[in-house]
């Protein structure tokens, strides 16, 4: 057999199909990640739990109202949103034991061991009129307050913020400072219908 | 000039084009393996509010989308007063069937998923950030009756102060 050269595949069109298909994904593909604030709805009313009174006690509890007109009030006070974290945060550290914040109890957590955990719970209320956006605002400057005090903990016990601890130990801050939101049916007046 | 050219008699080399398919290519996977399809034209209006505490969600493939806002068009089903949708999948749904299309549409989601999938399963309530409460309440109201308990605040990135 005689030695031919094999000839050059031509690789134009070849390129030309693959940008085809490149500005077609270019086109279609939506980067937007799905990103947000999970939540766990409470599981849905039995005939067990329908009247079962939870007994409260009122220093466990920070009572949160937003009305529809996007304002909040803690515990009776007005604040402004700026004012709310710094509320939560105090009330879930409790850092003085004062008589007027949560209770603490005392668990055994792996990976912490003894640790004063708190037993407030924040209570949601809003009205049916409410905007979205101050009720995410509302979600968000609590979960700002809990996330700093996991960090805090975290930093204490494991010498390393929340987001680089690994599962395990994340669990053990997650116990330590559980998020406890309440959220009471919503209420309605003023607005009727929508403005 | 003319001496120039009289030496350059040389064909211009031809350009390898073979490298450049490779790059397309990896460009090509790149793309492919980041996009998601956008399962369902949007019919209202989602602009959402901004957070600094968000999430991203473990599982595109285990999220289900609710859309609340404002209808786009004139033609959408709203629910009274008559101001905002609710889409789910392509449509938006009639008021008087909303609870009847939400127990359908959590039904679907669910079964579409494999058995040890359905308990992570998350419903992402993508809610324009002009919506009043009472419309979210409800829905909320619905998913809680119908056990999806998973649910997430659609939110946007907000920088901290």
């Amino acid at each position: 057999m005689s030695k031919r050269k094999t000839p050059g595949l031509n690789t134009g069109a070849m390129s030309d199909i693959s940008f085809l298909l490149l500005t077609f994904f270019l086109l279609t593909s939506s980067i937007n990640t799905e990103q947000g604030i999970p939540r766990k709805l409470p599981p849905p009313k039995t005939e067990d739990t329908k009247d079962k009174k939870v007994d409260i006690n009122k220093r466990n509890v920070l009572n949160v109202l937003v009305n529809f007109r996007d304002e909040i009030s803690v515990n009776g006070e007005v604040i402004m949103i700026g004012d709310l974290k710094a509320k939560a945060k105090e009330f879930f550290a409790n850092p003085t034991n004062d008589p007027s914040l949560p209770e603490k109890q005392s668990k055994a957590i792996d990976g912490i061991g003894d640790f004063a955990v708190s037993k407030g719970v924040v209570s949601l209320t809003n009205d049916q009129g409410t905007s979205y956006n101050m009720y995410v605002q509302v979600q968000n400057e609590l979960q700002r307050a809990v996330n700093e005090l996991r960090d805090e903990t975290a930093l204490e016990y494991f010498g390393k913020k929340y987001e680089g601890l690994d599962s395990a130990a994340q669990r053990a801050v997650t116990l330590a400072i559980p998020m406890s939101i309440s959220e009471a049916p919503p209420i309605d007046y003023g607005s009727n219908g929508a403005q | 000039m003319s001496r120039f050219r009289k030496e350059g008699k040389k064909e211009t080399p031809e350009l390898n084009m073979g490298s450049m398919s490779d790059i397309i290519f990896m460009f090509l996977f790149f793309f492919m393996v980041i996009t998601t399809m956008r399962e369902a034209t949007l019919k209202v209006r989602f602009s959402p509010p901004k957070a600094t505490e968000i999430q991203k969600l473990e599982k595109k493939s285990l999220v289900a989308n609710i859309y609340i806002g404002a209808p786009l068009s004139k033609n959408e089903n709203t629910l009274p007063p008559g101001e905002v949708s609710v889409q789910l999948n392509d449509q938006t749904i009639k008021s008087e069937e909303l609870v009847k299309e939400v127990q359908s549409f959590i039904g679907t989601e669910k079964e579409s998923r494999d058995a040890q999938d359905r308990d992570r399963l998350t419903f992402s309530l993508k809610v324009d950030q002009n919506v009043q409460m009472r419309y979210v309440n409800t829905i909320k109201q619905e998913l809680r009756k119908n056990n999806a308990l998973k649910i997430n605040y659609a939110a946007g990135k907000k920088n901290t102060d």
